[in-house]
């Protein structure tokens, strides 16, 4: 799950790091007040989305009065910004966060990620913030150090140092930045962070650390003992037929083709997809329906793929393992009489009672293919579709 | 002989009566499994499937001394869960869950890996010996005894590999589903090894997915360590960057992890990759009849 740079920052807040003074608003008119309380005679304003590159397209701002603040905020407000990141829909803007502006005298790069080559959190520190990271990293790696924190250990002192000489600290910057990285380390392991990045993290024209950004992702899994956090969800940044999915505890991807998929299982999902882009097709989705495929799931799982209007064709690719194909089979026609499904749909079922379940679903009468076969259901897929 | 557990094997269930873990075990009794006991914390002294429930690991490993633990207990618990197991000494742990906090796994596995236990899991199939002993949540009606050692990081799509061997005729000697998340118990690696050491497995399959790089590391162990053909299968190859595919593990970050580069590598290491997910079982077929 991500979290706004307003919630993050008032994370970092609360873990004592260093972050500039600000407010977040939803109304245009309430940029007013929030300057005033801020105080001073420059603002940054930032629309709030989840998704790099705002700056480049418009939607961070240096501005002189509340009043400016109020134009760019009306300009945003309710509309969706595109960046390298998102879509070409963008992402809808539902909220500003109004700073205090700080005066900037160097930019560094630091986040921490959950490293499965040495199964650590990893800290990531450059003295080239503010840019692309992955650049740095491919064209010049001497600039960039990677630091492991022991899980029994926390991040120690000895790191902080090792770190602060690639990113060229001063002696005081150094003594500022120890605590920094025992706090962000506390912050990632309490919060179940799985990602955590400060780009940039910034040196002030007064010489004190800062951390001007804040993107955090929040560990999906361990969203349960983070009741504070699983608050903080904004559901408008995310795909409303994924969301609607993972209501249903479906795990659905929405792609740009036009073959409807419907799989048990997350890589074989992937298979899936991966067989029909073989044949020739294009995957409007990856859905994968769990191990349980029963009726009321893939009824619900019918209904999101069908509200994509690209679909042609649905394939339905479920290998019954524990559960039986024949009772797949019913699921499947209930579902589809119950969704009133009019494209054409493919139904490979394999596994337990798999021809069992292929003689139910051609006995149905109802516009069905039952191949048995995967490669000759993916075929049969991408020729409907065209 | 085959690889981790045969009939001998004795398994201890972990959060034993709950739903899935009563059917699962049920089949896997049925399958000669020697399922010898499960703990459920609060249930202790009871009788489950024909089998004793008791409270703590500790009283279980005194009573009927298992070797072997097949946890199925819900995510927040799996930590604790695999810890217990671990310290009273078990050799083998296969944890089935999924969703276990990343971080939960981060302890986890250092732990294990101080103690030399092997961990399979969380968020995987199992473990299954054809006709000796299932360990998991695999369909046993598609496995047949044989030559083939399968490892995947997914469920169905073991199954998928699972089923087409069965179909040529090949068999598997096991089977090792090492799960999708991003700190697994046991990589590749670790599975390679012990098929390697296996005299009944001729060949091995081993179906890898987008995200991490533990099929490129895989694919230099096989190089330099394996001398049995290795047949190999990337799901996602039509998966858009940064876009999460169900799985944790399942991500590519960064332009690292795809489909393309594993592939490449894998070739280069000299393993034989199936180029659809179709053509698994005849890939086998083809490198085995050179």
């Amino acid at each position: 799950m991500n979290l706004h740079e307003f919630q993050g920052k008032a994370l970092f807040a609360d873990y004592g790091l260093p972050v500039s003074k600000g407010k977040v608003i939803y109304q245009a008119e309430d940029a007013l007040k929030a300057c005033r309380d801020i105080g001073g005679t420059k603002w940054v304003v930032k629309a709030q989305v989840h998704a790099g590159g705002r700056g480049k397209s418009g939607g961070v701002k240096l501005v002189d009065s509340p009043d400016e603040a109020i134009e760019f905020a009306k300009s945003w407000l309710g509309k969706r910004l595109i960046t390298y990141q998102t879509d070409s829909n963008g992402q809808l803007v539902n909220s500003i966060l109004v700073e205090e502006c700080t005066d900037i005298e160097k930019e560094l790069y630091l986040s921490a990620v959950i490293d499965r080559d040495s199964q650590r959190v990893v800290f990531i520190g450059s003295s080239e913030g503010g840019v692309n990271i992955e650049e740095v990293a491919k064209n010049t790696p001497e600039k960039i150090i990677y630091e492991p924190i022991d899980p029994l250990c926390g991040a120690q002192g000895f790191q902080a140092r090792k770190i602060a000489k690639v990113l060229k600290l001063d002696a005081a910057q150094t003594k500022q930045f120890t605590p920094m990285l025992k706090n962000l380390t506390k912050l990632f392991i309490e919060k179940d962070l799985s990602l955590l990045e400060i780009n940039p993290l910034v040196i002030t024209s007064g010489g004190n650390l800062h951390c001007l950004d804040a993107k955090i992702n929040i560990d999906a899994n361990a969203i349960f003992r983070q009741p504070e956090i699983a608050e903080m969800h904004d559901a408008s940044q995310e795909d409303p037929r994924e969301a609607e999915a993972a209501k249903n505890d479906l795990s659905y991807v929405s792609l740009d083709g036009n073959i409807g998929c419907m799989v048990n299982g997350a890589g074989l999902a992937m298979g899936t997809m991966d067989t029909i882009k073989y044949f020739g097709g294009n995957p409007a989705n990856f859905l994968d329906v769990g191990g349980t495929a029963t009726q009321e799931r893939v009824s619900k799982a019918f209904k999101i793929i069908l509200d994509d209007p690209e679909v042609k064709v649905v394939l339905v690719n479920i290998f019954g393992g524990i559960v039986r194909c024949d009772l797949i089979a019913e699921g499947v026609i209930a579902a589809i009489e119950e969704v009133g499904v009019e494209i054409p749909v493919v139904v490979r079922l394999e596994g337990n009672n798999a021809d069992l379940g292929s003689e139910i679903l051609s006995k149905a009468g109802i516009k069905i293919e039952s191949i048995n076969n995967l490669g000759d259901a993916a075929k049969k897929a991408v020729e409907l579709a065209k | 002989m085959s690889i981790l557990v045969n009939k001998e094997t004795r398994v201890i269930v972990q959060g034993f009566t709950g739903s899935q873990a009563t059917l699962h075990s049920e089949q896997a009794i049925e399958y000669g499994t020697n399922i010898v006991g499960g703990i459920t914390p609060g249930k202790g002294g009871q009788m489950h499937l024909g089998r004793p429930v008791f409270d703590t690991m500790d009283e279980a490993k005194k009573s009927v001394n298992p070797n072997a633990s097949l946890i199925f207990v819900p995510a927040p618990f799996c930590k604790d869960s695999i810890l217990e197991a671990a310290e009273s000494g078990i050799e083998l742990i296969i944890c089935i869950t999924e969703g276990v906090p990343t971080l939960d796994m981060l302890d986890v596995k250092k732990r294990v890996d101080e103690l030399g236990i092997t961990l399979i899991g969380p968020n995987c199939p199992g473990v299954i010996t054809p006709g000796d002993a299932k360990l998991g949540i695999m369909p046993a009606s598609i496995h047949m005894p044989g030559s083939i050692g399968i490892i995947s990081r997914s469920g169905t799509l073991t199954y998928e590999a699972v089923k087409q061997t069965t179909d040529l005729g090949l068999g598997q000697s096991s089977c090792v589903g090492i799960g999708g998340d991003p700190i697994p118990g046991s990589s590749f690696i670790d599975i390679l090894k012990l098929f390697q050491d296996d005299p009944q497995t001729e060949a091995i399959v081993m179906v890898g997915e987008i995200g991490g790089t533990a099929e490129e590391d895989a694919a230099e162990y096989i190089r330099d360590n394996v001398t049995k053909p290795v047949i190999s299968y990337i799901a996602g190859q039509t998966a858009p960057a940064g876009k999460r595919m169900g799985h944790a593990g399942a991500i590519i970050a960064g332009g690292k992890g795809t489909a393309a580069d594993k592939i490449k590598k894998l070739k280069e290491c000299g393993v034989h990759v199936a180029d659809n997910l179709v053509e698994i079982g005849s890939k086998v077929t083809e490198v085995l009849s050179k």
